[in-house]
């Protein structure tokens, strides 16, 4: 096999695991049968990854010129398949109990997961489209998937609606770009956009809509709106999917198109990002407060993460990337884990999902492993040390601090402040003591549940261990940084 | 290694007793005592056989003659410049045998205290009792400002689930959750402060570095120095607590469990002042300079403020807790003031509150235990039903007030001595502080112990118990140890000796002045008997 085959190896395994799949339902419909399937293709593909990994180490291939797998794209596969597994161990335990077909939900995943995959690895305007609107499109289903709940429906089509329009004026940018620069290819692109001035109005309305475009995927403020809603009401599997590989894949698109790797950004993007940034950490962690869903609290505190992450975008050169790097690591990790021990005790036959925050009220008490791990997981969203999230917060904030930005500084330390409260909130509610209700109390871990329970056990293990000793994290950050 | 030992005990200690609950409920408590025991143990040996002489601290050490009684460093975060570094000299000595003796003293008043997840709370306590051991003894910045958060998530769980609802009052979640945001926010701030200080080195010297040696003495702008210097004059200062940022303390106190608030009390206040001794002033010797005057007063403003809010406090945990806020102004004070003699003042003063607030925070327990109120109004007539708690409750009040012969005496007139040849204006009013102290000390006493039967008291049925065998022990333990840090302090002092001084040497501001005050402390403490 050529150099090319090889690096391209992960997402031809997924694609091959999505048809797979796709004719295993056609011949039988069996929920374990299918969602094996799809894990251990995935988890092929995560191996399929290691050949190529000395082949780019030496050098970054492109595959004709729509895509080219660097360190970047070797990066954020390995993160994306990763992530993509630990969601797929949730669902089996979720899906068990639903009424309908529940094998379909695992080919779009495998489709969302292939967007994403192509999204890592696009090196051309059409790549990028496809990629998102493969990663966009599955999650319209996916969110509506259990049609039953008139709440999911509405939440399938507000995101088919928003996210339609967000594709819509992401390409429109890259066509106004195209036009005034005359390429199509990302590197050309983000040369284009790092040129953005007062002086080329045209390359300066496209960068804006394209940002606008990405800056809806990443659900930044002021484009943040959908989040909360669609967060609510999709089933948790596929809310945790959509608060990490989703943004993930966007992001890397948003760090090859923005990010000043080597030269200098322009300075007006450079203020759109920080006020983004500012915006989204604020006014992330402002609604956070009030909320009593635990999905809502989390999808503002998700846009609060991710407005930290952007401060990477606004500060240039390669450590920066190895900031983000660091980030994303923890706050994959740590996303998972929380959507985990929400999806482990909710139920699946109920109507929703278990998201009040006067449902987890207690639950130290009787479910404690369950809650020990639910509490970890939200300290680490709170950056508090020990635990991962504080990593990924030092290395922002050291990227801010090194690049002078203390606006940016501020704002991450003033939301920070913020988010302890809300993150305590929830704490508090686990540990109030009151009467054991006995439907609570019923310990239902076995069979499928055994796999996410243990998913989640090693998330909480990864989390504390990156957050005492943190090297290995800052060791494997520089993979992302463009070689 | 020891010193790794040193933090690794407890963890391990605490990690082994929240196991052994499923063995019985009292192994739990059996574990932590033993393991902070056998960390007291490690902490005198050192005491007894090391050479105190040295220390790294200071701008001397900075020139590149850092020495360490013991030290130890290996490579924690490489691509960060941070390394796992650690060492001790005397102020780290003294503060880790205070630590472990309080922490063993928190285990045992915490005996019958807790009844559900024993092993969950003493993994709490034994963490956090880790977090502060780690704090003392580190000497990168990034590791102690590791260990300084590590100690804030099992305080919080102590106070949230094993804590008290003050009736009227504030919840036990809220107060935790209060202490929680007001340590975090202002920790933060210091964060940045390390890491804009880790780049400001590394601009001046291209080396990225936490290492507390190589940041001493960096070059920068005063701008620049004074804004560093106030992230951790912030975060500092919320811990301490000083005046304007004093809110959490109370409501912590008052719903922490007995243990928790022995350990509060006793302890993690005094990691503030360590803080500033080590990290805060030396680190921005200009700027801290500068602040001082303010600093002295906000100090000054502790001094009387907790006194005065002390005395018109009915709830008996209360009154102790903002009797900490006063007392800890008076180690602002020295801290700030920089004289030889106000340092070991201060070494002293923080020894002394932390033996003297962790019983009085016992006794308060105690008492709670017995009347199921804290109530002072609801007290009275203690002294004619005990015959032990009264005496010992009041022997402590004494102290607490400042009585010669005892330990707080020796660090107040330390501080006040030292503070008078650079500040005479600040250690006059500090100094009415004492008069305060006389008032709410007898008030408590007053309303506790003496006076008619009545409310709670005399309500209990007679054959209310006095001390157990244990409590009375640990009492005794406390009285000797006042007794013998107020009658002959020079161990302390001899141990913090080479600290002090090497804190003085860049401590230029008052040199003139001090030389002529240099410390004779047999005629302190023999010119006020």
């Amino acid at each position: 096999m050529n150099d090319q085959a090889v690096a391209l190896l992960p997402l031809l395994v997924t694609t091959a695991t999505v048809v797979v799949a796709m004719l295993a339902i056609a011949i039988k419909r069996d929920h374990r049968l299918i969602a094996g399937i799809t894990i251990v293709g995935l988890n092929a593909a995560l191996v399929s990854l290691v050949p190529g990994w000395s082949i780019v180490e030496a050098h970054s291939v492109a595959v004709t010129s729509l895509m080219t797998v660097d360190g970047t794209a070797q990066f954020a596969m390995a993160l994306i398949l990763v992530t993509t597994l630990g969601v797929l161990t949730l669902c089996p335990a979720y899906f068990d109990g639903y009424g309908g077909h529940r094998e379909e939900l695992y080919l779009l995943l495998g489709v969302g997961t292939l967007g994403a995959l192509t999204l890592a690895c696009a090196s051309h305007a059409a790549t990028l489209l496809l990629g998102l609107e493969l990663l966009s499109l599955p999650m319209v289903g996916a969110v509506a998937y259990p049609i039953d709940r008139p709440r999911s429906i509405e939440g399938g089509v507000k995101y088919l609606i928003l996210s339609a329009g967000a594709s819509a004026t992401l390409l429109f940018g890259l066509a106004l770009i195209f036009a005034e620069s005359g390429a199509l290819d990302l590197a050309s692109l983000a040369g284009a956009i790092a040129g953005a001035g007062l002086g080329s109005p045209i390359i300066t309305v496209g960068a804006a809509m394209l940002l606008a475009g990405l800056a809806f995927k990443l659900s930044f403020v002021p484009f943040h709106q959908w989040t909360p809603d669609v967060y609510e009401a999709a089933p948790l599997p596929i809310t945790a999917f959509l608060s990490t590989v989703v943004k993930l894949g966007a992001f890397v698109i948003a760090l090859r198109l923005l990010h000043a790797g080597v030269g200098a950004a322009s300075p007006l993007i450079v203020t759109a990002i920080v006020v983004l940034a500012l915006a989204s950490m604020l006014v992330g962690s402002v609604l956070a407060l009030r909320q009593t869903n635990l999905k809502r609290l989390l999808a503002y505190s998700s846009i609060a993460n991710f407005g930290y992450l952007a401060v990477v975008l606004a500060v240039p050169g390669v450590e920066a990337v190895r900031a983000a790097g660091v980030y994303l690591v923890t706050y994959l990790v740590t996303s998972l884990g929380v959507f985990g021990v929400m999806t482990l005790v909710s139920s699946p036959m109920a109507r929703r999902d278990r998201e009040d925050i006067d449902e987890y009220r207690s639950l130290f008490w009787h479910r404690p492993y369950l809650a020990g791990i639910l509490i970890a997981m939200l300290l680490s969203l709170a950056g508090i040390p020990l635990t991962a999230g504080f990593v990924g917060k030092l290395a922002v904030i050291g990227a801010g601090v090194q690049a002078a930005q203390w606006w940016l500084v501020g704002g991450v330390a003033l939301a920070s402040a913020i988010g302890v409260y809300y993150y305590l909130r929830v704490i508090n509610a686990l540990l109030v003591s009151v009467d054991m209700n006995p439907d609570q109390a019923t310990v239902r871990f076995g069979g499928v549940y055994r796999a996410s329970a243990f998913m989640l056990l090693l998330a909480a293990f990864v989390t504390v261990w990156l957050g005492v000793y943190p090297q290995p994290l800052f060791a494997l950050g520089r993979y992302l940084a463009f070689p | 290694m020891t010193l790794v030992w040193l933090i690794l005990i407890p963890l391990i200690g605490g990690l082994l007793a929240w196991r052994a609950e499923r063995v019985s409920s009292a192994a739990p408590r059996l574990i932590a005592l033993v393991s902070m025991g056998l960390a007291l143990a490690i902490s005198l040996w050192i005491w007894a056989t090391q050479d105190l002489s040295f220390t790294g601290a200071g701008f001397s050490a900075a020139a590149g003659a850092a020495h360490w009684t013991m030290e130890f460093r290996v490579a924690w975060i490489p691509a960060l410049g941070a390394s796992f570094h650690l060492g001790l000299d005397g102020l780290s000595l003294l503060m880790v045998v205070l630590t472990n003796l309080l922490g063993i003293m928190a285990v045992a008043c915490s005996w019958r205290d807790i009844d559900r997840r024993s092993g969950f709370f003493h993994l709490n306590l034994l963490v956090n009792l880790a977090g502060v051991v780690g704090v003392f003894l580190a000497l990168d910045l990034l590791l102690f400002f590791f260990f300084w958060e590590t100690m804030l998530v099992p305080m919080y769980l102590l106070i949230a689930m094993w804590g008290y609802d003050a009736p009227g009052g504030k919840s036990r979640t809220d107060a935790a959750m209060k202490f929680f945001i007001y340590t975090q926010a202002s920790g933060l701030l210091m964060l940045i402060s390390i890491i804009a200080l880790a780049f400001v080195h590394y601009d001046a010297t291209g080396v990225i570095s936490f290492d507390y040696h190589d940041l001493l003495g960096t070059p920068m702008a005063s701008s620049v120095e004074w804004l560093l210097m106030l992230g951790f004059f912030i975060a500092f200062a919320v811990k301490m607590p000083m005046v304007p940022v004093h809110g959490w303390l109370p409501d912590a106190h008052t719903n922490a469990p007995v243990g928790g608030s022995v350990d509060l009390a006793g302890i993690l206040l005094k990691t503030a002042a360590y803080g500033l001794l080590r990290f805060g002033i030396p680190l921005f010797p200009h700027a801290s300079l500068e602040i001082a005057p303010l600093a002295m007063w906000l100090g000054v403003a502790g001094v009387v403020y907790g006194a005065v809010i002390a005395f018109s406090q009915t709830d008996i945990k209360r009154l102790v807790a903002y009797t900490s806020v006063s007392h800890m102004g008076f180690v602002v004070i020295g801290i700030y003031a920089g004289t030889q003699q106000a340092l070991y003042g201060v070494v002293v003063q923080m020894i002394a509150h932390g033996l003297s607030a962790g019983a009085l925070f016992i006794l308060c327990g105690e008492i709670q235990e017995r009347l199921q109120t804290r109530d002072l109004r609801n007290m009275g007539g203690l002294w004619t039903r005990l015959s032990n708690l009264p005496p010992i409750l009041l022997f402590f009040a004494l102290a607490t007030l400042g009585l010669p012969g005892l330990g707080n005496f020796v660090g107040e007139f330390l501080i006040l001595s030292g503070t008078f040849v650079v500040a005479p204006l600040i250690a006059v009013v500090a100094a009415t502080g004492l008069i305060f102290a006389v008032a709410y000390a007898l008030i408590m006493v007053q309303r506790a112990l003496h006076g008619p039967l009545q409310g709670a008291v005399a309500n209990t049925a007679l054959g209310f118990v006095d001390l157990s065998r244990r409590e009375l022990s640990m009492m005794l333990v406390l009285i000797a140890l006042l007794l013998g840090l107020g009658l002959y302090p020079q161990p302390v002092i001899d141990a913090a000796r080479a600290p002090v001084q090497a804190f003085d040497t860049h401590a230029t501001h008052v040199d003139a002045v001090r030389a002529s005050a240099a410390l004779d402390l047999r005629a302190a403490t023999g010119g006020s008997q």
